[in-house]
């Protein structure tokens, strides 16, 4: 049987979701971004609630997402995305509201506002995506930059008595009551991407269960920041990054 | 017969918001405007109309959930007082950026700094001029009663929506803490969802098949799609300017002189102009309601047939530039203000008047 | 029971990262010798073993890759 054979669309087993924009992304070659929208978008299609989704966007590479998922967006001032979540989903509590940021927008600047979000247990889903670098403003140190990680700021690598440590968020989240489902997830590998997509779409489901926030953290790479070849840059992450912070369900108050 | 309650500022601005079909009001205590979210938690709107009240951690974070929920097209408010403005403004910027209706209320004490937590009106320029970054402006409305505060609080969303842009009520510690007869207007219903899809078909509400997904956003990394969307705002800042200019006069009609006063010092200057009138001077007062837009073209009127115009604020000169801006230097521009929390008495502006105009 | 599959590139989205090639489980992806307008070598079958597993489809940064698969007796 030959490829032309194959290449039928009754044969089709996996193709770009329609909840993806045709716009082409802005993302470097191989960033964790893209492949984190397309989970997300899978997950909305799949779950058939393109209608009743609303999506904040932070400030950092991924302040375009709106470009890319067709749902509904709010982009946000710098960490302010929990913020613009709680109002709208209080006032709009049919809806599914997710918040998508990097680590310098939750766990820098949006540090109050994702806390206390968590903290009222406020019925979203919160998608963190951590490569411990500043991408967008050209690769400086995040909260989550690694000890010893050279970045722009860091140019003789990250020293814990110049720049403090490394802020590891989501066990430190866990302990508040108003979360509810917590996880560390990364898509480097097709198996992991489609354990993150799992996380993603029982964080929308548990949404709607009025059982807190809920809250998805991505172990992700900056190969461009992390001045990497998006290959070199996974294994490294699962090499370095992966040590601090490690895969896997951190809180689930439903098990 | 009309329903007549004495209250506070403050809490006329919580009790229209519930009779006024509000959805939702996010705030931060801060003195002296804390009564605005403690009346609303005391009266329990979601029980009744369905009203979101919310306490948030941080002034920021209350003009951002402003900002998510009049993103779904939802009428939604905040309150604060001066400092807790200042930490605003970055959510004002991007709301004014959006293009998003809200209404904002500044029960003003003095600054700068932690200042003090006396009356001021010391953020007129804060206000009035923007406040955050980048070419834009508040609609900006002036109580002077506690029957204004509640009757503003209506009238601001009809001016938000109906521009889309943040409206900011300009009050200040005294009007927000005197209690005075105040009427309250029938209940209103809260606007269905199909009122309010109908209302803000840009709002971001789920994305349907018969429309293009809603983006609510202030950026654009584009030069030409940012110049023209600047000079958009700048259009409906001018038509703003055409059609909404509110102000009051006080026996203005012969007058040789104009005192020009807004909120808490409008309602002394009236006693003002009475004390100087006995005398047999002829003074009157003009009260600008709307500061954003200001009554310009009446001002410059005036100016033309008066010796002299004078600004008394409660702060120590910012109303008066853009009075003397609209005078154009026809008749001298005076100015009497008083700072930290101290308020003039009428007999206090007579004096300053008087010398100002060399008058016995 | 056996599978035989197919991908398709879309070979002007492609940005030529590789991460599709690193995940492919019978080497059947490489990155082309020539360039697409943007001047990334893109992604393309180099093989005539894939399974249609998708896993290349699924870490795909850019949605690029369509995969197909039949079964083989």
């Amino acid at each position: 049987m030959n490829l032309e054979d194959i290449k039928k669309p009754e044969n089709i087993v996996y193709r770009k979701t329609p909840l993806l924009t045709d716009a082409i992304m802005h993302y470097c070659p191989g960033c964790s971004h893209g492949t984190v929208h397309k989970i997300i978008a899978e997950v909305i299609d799949e779950m058939g609630i393109q209608d009743k989704t609303i999506a904040i966007s932070p400030v950092g590479c991924s302040v375009f997402a709106y470009n890319y998922i067709d749902v509904d967006w709010q982009e946000a001032a710098h960490g302010r995305a929990p913020a613009l979540a709680t109002a709208t989903k209080r006032l709009n509590p049919d809806k599914y509201v997710f918040t998508y940021q990097g680590d310098g927008d939750l766990a820098s600047i949006g540090t109050a506002e994702i806390i206390h979000a968590c903290s009222r247990g406020e019925n979203i889903v919160v998608i963190f995506i951590n490569n411990g670098i500043y991408g967008m403003t050209g690769g400086q140190m995040a909260p989550t930059t690694l000890l010893g990680m050279k970045t722009a700021t860091t140019p003789y690598g990250r020293d814990a008595k110049l720049n403090g440590f490394p802020m590891v968020i989501a066990p430190m989240i866990a302990q508040l009551d108003g979360t509810a489902f917590i996880t560390r997830q990364a898509v480097h590998t097709a198996a992991a991407a489609r354990k993150a997509k799992a996380a993603i779409r029982k964080a929308f489901e548990y949404s709607m269960k009025d059982i807190g926030l809920s809250f998805v953290e991505i172990v992700a790479t900056c190969n461009s920041g992390w001045k990497m070849s998006p290959v070199e840059a996974n294994k490294w992450m699962v090499e370095n990054m992966f040590a601090k912070y490690p895969l896997g369900d951190i809180k689930d108050v439903l098990k | 017969m009309a329903e007549k309650i004495l209250m506070k500022g403050n809490e006329a601005i919580a009790i229209s918001a519930i009779r006024n079909g509000v959805d939702g009001y996010f705030g931060y205590p801060i003195t002296p405007q804390s009564e605005v979210m403690e009346t609303l938690m005391k009266e329990r709107p979601w029980l009744s109309t369905g009203m979101v009240v919310l306490q948030a951690e941080s002034e920021t974070s209350s003009i951002n959930m402003v900002y998510g929920g009049a993103s779904t097209g939802k009428k939604v408010m905040t309150s604060s007082s001066s400092p807790g403005i200042s930490l605003m403004c970055e959510g004002i910027s991007y709301m004014a950026g959006a293009e998003l209706p809200c209404v904002i209320v500044d029960c003003q004490r003095g600054g700068p700094g932690l200042g003090t937590i006396q009356p001021s009106q010391s953020d007129y320029n804060q206000v009035v001029k923007g406040g955050g970054h980048g070419d834009y402006k508040n609609i900006v409305l002036a109580p002077a009663s506690a029957q204004d505060m509640y009757d503003f609080v209506d009238w601001g969303f009809d001016l938000a929506f109906k521009y889309r842009t943040p409206v900011v009520i300009l009050a200040d510690g005294i009007i927000g803490q005197m209690m005075e007869k105040v009427e309250l207007r029938p209940q209103k219903p809260r606007r269905t969802a199909e009122q309010v899809s109908q209302d803000a078909p840009w709002a971001t509400l789920g994305k349907t098949p018969d429309r293009e997904r809603n983006i609510i956003t202030s950026l654009s990394l584009e030069a030409d799609v940012q110049e023209r969307f600047n000079r958009k705002l700048q259009a409906k800042y001018e038509e703003i300017s055409r059609n909404e200019v509110k102000y009051s006069t006080y026996m203005t009609e012969d007058a040789e002189y104009i005192l020009v006063a807004f909120g808490c010092s409008s309602r002394i200057c009236e006693a003002v102009t009475d004390i100087l009138r006995a005398e047999g001077i002829k003074v009157g007062l003009l009260r600008p309601i709307t500061l954003f837009p200001f009554p310009t073209e009446q001002l410059a009127e005036l100016s033309k047939k008066v010796k002299s115009m004078m600004s008394i604020e409660l702060n120590l000169g910012q109303m008066v530039e853009d009075v003397r801006l609209s005078c154009e230097g026809r008749c001298p521009v005076g100015f009497y203000g008083r700072q930290g929390g101290n308020i003039f008495t009428p007999e206090e502006i007579a004096e300053e008047f008087k010398k100002f105009n060399n008058l016995k | 029971m056996a599978f035989k599959g197919a991908i398709e590139v879309d070979t002007q989205r492609c940005k030529g990262c590789s991460v599709c090639v690193e995940n492919c489980p019978t080497k059947s992806i490489g990155l082309s010798r020539s360039v697409n307008n943007k001047g990334y070598h893109y992604a393309e079958m180099i093989a005539d073993t894939c399974i249609g597993c998708s896993n290349c489809a699924v870490v795909c940064p850019d949605s690029v890759i369509t995969v197909y698969r039949v079964k083989i007796q």
